[in-house]
């Protein structure tokens, strides 16, 4: 599948109606979502066949993406009803059977009783922003207890270094796979702007 | 609900030891067909609590001629690489709640989704 024809496809996937603030939910756009897989699954063959975690999948466009791929399985885990109603929604009519749910607080996810289980984790995690200062490292840290192989995650290009020695602390490799321009349109009522660039790396994490 | 994702499943509420394999309580299951992949179903089985698959397809009725017991070479064994394919992938519990086999908590399922929330006591 070409990346246009991967971006057409995710641009079906119906996105949150009413987003919660103080979860930090914006949706990640078709074009981010398609050039991420894209590039975990062509670069790097770490989608198809594989088991995939998808870490507050929100509607779900990253996994619907992964099961596009042809993942073994992709599961989502997300903490909101109603975010999970509209995955649960987006994967009734793309009529993917290859993608399973989890409701949980990723917060007092005890990881280690997944330690190792998935092949794979992707995600695009709250930034850690207002109320939710941490939540960026707190999914990370769950992420990398998770996957066997490697972690694929978004982060703010200003968070690098801080990112990057963390890994060095846990003793995984970190690589910036892409910069990207994370285009959030206004979506909350506290929103001045029209839209906002935000610079965000794609990172690929992996304990090999 | 898939049985692979309940493999995974346990229960952390303050206090309990071993909250696995949590108990499930189906009031409306479904089988649906999946692709099959062979590798990929080979290679997930050292990753199953075997007795859990086991006993998790038996409460819901599915368990067929699954053995108790992993068969040895099962890699190159396309049959059985396709009954664990069923049980792990094509059932999928849509109503009901999964039962923490040691405090009796359950957590319900709904939509074919577990809720694993803990309230605020429990964490």
């Amino acid at each position: 599948m070409k990346l246009k024809e991967l971006e057409s496809c995710l641009q079906q996937v119906d996105t949150f109606e009413e987003p919660k603030i103080l979860l930090e939910q914006y949706p990640t756009s078709p074009h981010i979502a398609a050039c991420m897989l894209y590039t975990i699954h062509n670069t790097f063959d770490d989608i198809e066949g594989k088991l995939v975690a998808d870490l507050g999948c929100g509607c779900g466009v990253l996994s619907i993406g992964a099961a596009v791929l042809d993942a073994g399985l992709c599961i989502g885990f997300d903490i909101d009803d109603d975010a999970l109603d509209i995955f649960k929604r987006n994967a009734e009519e793309f009529e993917m059977s290859n993608l399973d749910l989890i409701q949980c607080d990723l917060c007092s996810l005890e990881a280690e009783a997944y330690a190792k289980k998935f092949d794979t984790v992707i995600m695009n995690p709250p930034f850690g922003t207002k109320h939710n200062q941490g939540m960026d490292m707190k999914f990370l840290k769950a992420a990398l207890t998770m996957a066997k192989t490697a972690v694929y995650s978004l982060h703010k290009t200003s968070t690098r270094e801080h990112i990057q020695k963390k890994a060095n602390d846990w003793g995984v490799k970190m690589e910036v796979v892409a910069e990207l321009r994370y285009d959030l349109p206004a979506s909350y009522k506290f929103h001045k702007k029209k839209s906002v660039d935000i610079q965000v790396d794609f990172l690929r994490f992996s304990t090999d | 609900m898939k049985l692979l994702t309940h493999n995974m499943l346990t229960s952390h509420v303050k206090g309990v030891t071993k909250g696995y394999p949590l108990l499930i309580k189906a009031t409306e299951v479904k089988v649906n067909e999946v692709d099959f992949n062979p590798q990929f179903v080979s290679r997930m089985i050292p990753k199953l609590e075997w007795s859990a698959l086991v006993q998790a397809a038996d409460e819901l009725g599915h368990r067929q001629d699954l053995p108790v017991e992993l068969v040895p070479e099962y890699e190159k064994n396309e049959e059985f690489l396709k009954k664990v394919h069923r049980v792990l992938l094509e059932v999928e519990v849509i109503e009901g709640c999964l039962r923490c086999p040691e405090s009796g908590r359950e957590f319900p399922i709904s939509r074919g989704i577990p809720n694993m929330l803990l309230n605020d006591d429990e964490v």
